[in-house]
């Protein structure tokens, strides 16, 4: 069937995939255990040290538990961790040993208020500023100083001033997310055709209706631009912020996996990041498409 | 006193260059009576636009005054309506919500269905009926500025005025805008106001045409009264014996200033700035009107 083999992307991602997957599986394949060669003696001092163990039919094979700190597990070793991971999903152990439903669902929720706040607040101020160019031009030396700090910066500071790690990474995703917004809406505003203020002007619209119905619609598609670039960066941020702060989250979930040196939980969290990433990105998209035009 | 009046009205622009100011038009008078189609004409940039919107209250004059009605005219208002040469429509309203809300506006104690009944008449007198829920996007130029025209009518401002309407509007489609606007203007007869640089467009609309001269310093030179009877359309204007000496009239004042370094007679004639337009009246045939139409 040609007509359905024809420029098919999803055919090439699985292609793609299947030829990763592969290489990333032969790559990280170990030999099996060969004990010809090797005396008993030696075998019996391996077996000592825990590098191998006796199989039911009298062989030797390499110890399991101590393979998975060896080299960098392959696809089908992830694979098993990910079932047992999603297998105990909804499942809270201990204090700090919950499941990964719980793990996204608390990245997902101090993202999101991070983020929301960030962004009401930069919406409005970036709509002052757009609207006052003296206030902007006495402001913008300030925001052009501030921007490029990186959120985890402030960390040290946030944790001494509000003194809880809960709210300090919730606060560091709104500092990640609050300069892009502010510059784009504050630029956005100001850069709205005059036509529009103009025709607000005569219809002498109150300041609520011209703020609702003029300014913001009309500088939607600059704010959304910049709601996404922040989006990125506290997206970035939040993993990180979750590592140092030992908060329970994804980001936390790749550094615990770590410290109990188990690779192939270290690369299931990567995976979950970037898969919690695409859901917030999907759902950020949808918003966008809402409240954009064409001019 | 004229219902709208503009009075001595001067307008600086600081310098490009950074020192001083450039004086873009020096105490310009505009009597307008209710009722009266006027039209400015004028090369680009010699302030015609400018002093549009300091009628409508969105740019400010450096000396002079407004009056509409007896009372002065300061800063924007629903009784003098624009229509934008690029339309101004809001891209994230529909048609229909384009009207809406300068309906809304108008008639703040109007219920929903009057609104309603109200923006629908409009959009039929622009022949638009069932376009009501299209993006300015989706329309062409034409349609976007029958929008444009019916906003402005919808809110029965006491003065229309009309920023070069039709100047991105393609040639073949502006003719037909154009007799809609004759139309529409004909039930409503409000004051209008118009800046062009189309001549014909100009005679065809107007009662007066006003001449102005290039800037720095622009003036108005001269009015045209245009001596052809209502009801005028496109096919018959032309036939009228007063069409083409009135076209040519304007014309040839247009090439005169087209250069920019006029001749001497007429350099002089203009840089007395105290010197009151010229009325140009091919009925009365003044000698000076003779003079030029050749």
């Amino acid at each position: 069937m040609p007509s359905g083999t024809k420029s098919n992307p999803w055919l090439i991602s699985g292609f793609l995939l299947a030829v990763f997957l592969l290489g990333w599986h032969f790559f990280t394949m170990r030999p099996t255990f060969d004990s010809r060669g090797m005396t008993e003696e030696q075998l019996q001092m391996m077996e000592f040290n825990g590098d191998i163990v006796r199989t039911n039919d009298g062989g030797y094979t390499w110890n399991p538990e101590k393979e998975k700190v060896k080299g960098v597990p392959g696809p089908l070793a992830v694979l098993e961790k990910a079932r047992a991971e999603l297998g105990e999903a909804f499942e809270k152990k201990g204090t700090n040993d919950h499941g990964i439903a719980y793990l996204v669902a608390y990245t997902v929720s101090r993202f999101a208020a991070g983020f929301f706040a960030a962004s009401i607040v930069a919406i409005m101020l970036g709509i002052l500023l757009g609207l006052n160019k003296v206030l902007f031009r006495a402001v913008n030396p300030y925001i052009q100083i501030l921007k490029p700090i990186s959120p985890l910066a402030w960390m040290p500071l946030l944790l001494y001033t509000v003194k809880d790690p809960k709210w300090t990474a919730v606060l560091v995703v709104f500092m990640a997310a609050l300069w892009p917004t502010l510059a784009t809406t504050a630029f956005g505003v100001n850069s709205l055709r005059k036509d529009y203020l103009h025709v607000a002007a005569i219809l002498q619209l109150s300041w609520m209706k011209r703020l609702f119905k003029v300014i913001l619609p009309g500088a939607a598609p600059t704010i959304v631009n910049g709601l996404r670039i922040s989006f990125g960066s506290a997206l970035v941020a939040v993993v990180p912020a979750e590592m140092l702060l030992g908060e329970l989250g994804v980001g936390y979930l790749s550094w615990i996996e770590w410290n109990n040196l188990d690779i192939a939980g270290v690369i299931f969290a990567i995976l979950v990041v970037g898969f919690v990433g695409v859901i917030l990105d999907s759902g950020f998209n949808k918003l966008a498409g809402l409240v954009t035009y064409q001019e | 006193m004229a219902f709208l009046q503009v009075d001595h009205a001067t307008k600086y622009f600081p310098n490009p260059s950074g020192e001083g100011q450039v004086c873009i038009f020096k105490d310009v008078t505009i009597k307008i009576e209710k009722g009266e189609f006027v039209t400015t004409i004028g090369h680009s940039g010699c302030g015609k636009s400018t002093l549009l919107n300091i009628i409508a209250g969105l740019e400010t004059m450096s000396e002079g005054g407004v009056i509409l009605n007896g009372r002065e005219a300061s800063g924007p208002g629903l009784d003098r309506m624009v229509v934008f040469q690029n339309f101004a429509l809001m891209p994230w309203m529909t048609v229909f919500e384009n009207i809406a809300l300068a309906v809304r506006s108008a008639y703040p104690d109007w219920s929903r269905e009057q609104v309603t009944a109200h923006v629908h008449k409009y959009i039929a007198l622009v022949g638009l009926k069932g376009a009501e829920n299209k993006r300015p996007t989706a329309l062409s130029g034409g349609m976007k500025q029958r929008v444009g025209l019916a906003r402005a009518f919808s809110i029965e401002p006491k003065v229309l005025l009309l920023d070069e309407p039709f100047a991105q509007i393609d040639a073949l489609t502006r003719g037909v805008i154009q007799e809609e606007l004759i139309q529409m203007w004909n039930t409503s007869r409000n004051t209008v106001f118009m800046v062009t640089h189309d001549v014909d467009e100009a005679i065809l609309l107007s009662d007066r045409i006003m001449l102005m001269t290039n800037g720095p310093e622009a003036r108005i030179a001269e009015i045209v009264d245009v001596t052809v009877p209502r009801p005028r359309s496109r096919a018959t204007i032309i036939e009228h014996p007063h069409y083409y000496r009135i076209r040519n009239h304007i014309i040839h004042f247009l090439v005169r200033h087209a250069k920019h370094e006029p001749d001497s007679e007429a350099a002089s004639a203009e840089a007395s700035v105290s010197v009151a337009p010229v009325e140009v009246n091919f009925e009365k045939e003044s000698p000076r009107a003779q003079l030029t139409a050749l």
